[in-house]
């Protein structure tokens, strides 16, 4: 089974972010970055799929050239190869663009039987790319899978949400994104920080991926953004120390309110 | 006027409320059409409930297949309007499933993707909570139809009387070679809570609740106000109480109008997912923190002090 596994480099949800005041893009200097948690649960997944069925992994990552960090973690993991689509003209695409290009780009790896991605970045938050990505690839989503077992030719998916559980069924090729309770990521070994130097990454321009440069980046995109800024400081609320009536002070704070 | 799409979010033949706040926000931009995508006899069961709020138009789109196969029915039936209505926007709840179909429906009609807003004015601009609420920002489509996901609470619902008119619609036949099939459904127990995403008061615990078993200090204050239950993820880490439960940035997000966090400090992460409530109560050991910033009234005790008192009082009042 050739598995690509979609990673995407996010802001350290504990460092601070914001919006850059020139273009309302965000501002990936102020912020240090990581490869996003749920992403190490995908390549988990694929691993655990190519070492009960054989076949490659490959990991692709749109995003500008520090993104190399998290793709090396991935590969540490054990992914055997990568494709890093990487190019100034990217910069500012929005979901549905983020998306064509990432399709573009799964199709140039060779026979892809399955993409797996994580079921929602913790920056955007967006949980649609890997929606949009089935729907320009044209194959069946199985998203928000907290387990996926398939037999080479099918794939099946527990998918959890608000609604409730879900059992999906589908052929090969298909995307699947998978939750946070799909299973607990491995810790690259030394071992495997070694060898994933060595490992090819396969650095993409748009030309490269066969993208034209008008479908992308942030003049193209299909939103845009009027204003940003930080949103103003809650003003200082009341406190109390609790001195044997907290509950009756919480209580009335609420009557006056109108809240009970 | 031109007509606003608005995918209808129903279960059991039931409409859910995020429904009435969609058409109620759908009301700013045009005339409001309600779009119910299901098995045959779907839209019957709704129609009164969605006159009630305000749908000038109901389509109609059913067939036996459309509750069959996962998304894909209703990004068929929403394209297919786009072409044939011209809508001035389409909306939809920023409900996992609400927020895919939102993808491919712009992917595939070429349009802008307005994500998890909060608001949405009169010429379709949104308002966008970003950051777990440090951030804020506003943005508009600029080409093909807005197709715009809301998230639940941020519309106030405000029932109007509309016609209702139904129009049938197809449900295109599904490829099963683009489709994922639905095999098995099970449903989340409903329970005698609210649901947490739409409950108006969410009563949230911690680490600080340090058990599961002592998990029922909340859920007591919770069943004294009529509201849901959240966790932190340290909470659900540790077993404390369901994943289902967690707020925050990779748990749900809610915006009631009043949230009470107990036992819980208050990470980014966690505001992430309860920062927009209308109103904040926490109850914390520790006066410095985090959670107290973004607190319209704070208590520094212990929990187990507080939270039993706090129901009593609300019982007493209630009479
Ligand atoms: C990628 C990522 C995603 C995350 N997503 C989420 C998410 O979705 N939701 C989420 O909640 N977190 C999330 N987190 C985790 C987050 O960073 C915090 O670790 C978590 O929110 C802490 O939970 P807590 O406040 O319950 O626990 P703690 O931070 O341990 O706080 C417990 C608090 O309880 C107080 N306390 C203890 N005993 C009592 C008592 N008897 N009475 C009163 N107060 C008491 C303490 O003073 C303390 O402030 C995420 C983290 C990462 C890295
Ligand atoms: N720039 C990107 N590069 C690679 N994968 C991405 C990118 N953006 C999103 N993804 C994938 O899509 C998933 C969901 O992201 P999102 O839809 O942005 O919340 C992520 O976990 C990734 O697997």
């Amino acid at each position: 089974m050739n598995i690509v596994v979609l990673v995407k480099q996010v802001p350290d949800t504990y460092s601070e972010r914001k919006l850059t005041d020139a273009d309302h893009t965000l501002d990936r200097e102020s912020a240090d970055a990581v490869l996003d948690e749920i992403n190490e649960r995908a390549v988990e997944e694929a691993l655990l799929i190519k070492e009960a069925q054989g076949g490659e992994v490959t990991v692709v990552c749109l995003g500008p050239d520090r993104a190399t960090d998290a793709i090396r973690k991935a590969l540490s993991m054990g992914a055997d190869k990568a494709v890093h689509l990487s190019d100034e003209a990217l910069h500012g695409s929005d979901a549905p663009a983020t998306a064509r290009a990432l399709a573009k780009v799964v199709g140039t790896v060779e026979s892809v039987d399955l993409v797996i991605a994580g079921n929602e970045a913790t920056d955007g938050r967006s949980g649609a790319v890997p929606a949009m990505v089935a729907e320009l690839l044209g194959w069946p989503q199985l998203t928000y899978a907290r387990k996926v077992t398939t037999d080479g030719s099918t794939v099946g998916v527990e998918r959890e949400t608000d609604a409730g559980i879900t059992t999906l069924e589908a052929n090969l090729p298909a995307v699947v994104s998978v939750t946070e309770k799909i299973n607990e990521p491995r810790y690259p070994s030394f071992k495997g920080i070694m060898a994933a130097k060595k490992k090819p990454v396969t650095t993409l321009s748009l030309a490269d991926a066969g993208i034209e440069a008008s479908e992308v980046g942030l003049a193209n995109a299909a939103t845009q953004v009027v204003e940003s800024a930080p949103a103003p400081p809650k003003q200082a609320g009341q406190q109390v120390t609790d001195e044997g009536s907290g509950g009756v002070a919480v209580v009335e704070f609420l009557a006056g309110q109108k809240l009970v | 006027m031109s007509e606003v799409l608005v995918l209808v979010e129903h279960v059991d033949g039931e409409v859910k409320k995020i429904t009435s706040e969609l058409l109620t926000a759908a009301r700013q931009i045009g005339e409001p059409s309600a779009v119910v995508v299901g098995e045959p006899g779907t839209a019957g069961k709704l129609g009164e409930a969605l006159a009630a709020q305000g749908a000038e138009k109901v389509y109609a789109a059913e067939s036996a297949e459309a509750g069959q196969f996962l998304v894909t029915p209703q990004v068929d039936v929403l394209s297919a309007l786009v072409a044939s209505a011209s809508p001035a926007a389409v909306l939809l709840p920023a409900s996992v499933d609400g927020k895919e179909i939102a993808g491919r429906l712009a992917v595939r009609t070429g349009s802008g993707l307005l994500s998890e807003v909060v608001g949405i004015d009169g010429s379709a601009v949104a308002s966008h909570s970003l950051f777990g609420g440090t951030y804020e920002a506003k943005a508009k489509a600029v080409s093909g139809t807005p197709v715009v996901t809301v998230l639940p609470g941020s519309v106030e619902p405000e029932p109007a009387a509309g016609a209702a008119a139904v129009e049938q619609v197809e449900v295109p036949a599904a490829d099963a070679g683009k489709s994922a099939k639905i095999t098995g459904r099970q449903p989340v127990e409903a329970g005698d809570r609210p649901e947490l995403t739409e409950a108006s008061v969410v009563v949230s615990g911690g680490r600080g609740v340090g058990s599961a078993e002592s998990f029922e200090v909340v859920e007591k204050l919770a069943d004294s106000l009529g509201a849901a239950v959240g966790a932190s993820r340290a909470a659900v880490d540790s077993g404390y109480y369901p994943h289902q439960f967690q707020v925050g940035q990779t748990g749900k997000t809610v915006s009631p109008q009043l949230y009470i966090a107990l036992g819980i400090s208050g990470a980014i992460q966690h505001r992430a997912g309860m920062q927009t409530s209308k109103t904040v109560v926490a109850v914390n050991k520790d006066a410095e923190a985090p959670i107290f910033e973004i607190a319209d009234f704070g208590v520094v005790g212990d929990l187990f002090q507080v939270a039993p008192q706090l129901t009593d009082e609300v019982a007493k009042r209630k009479g």
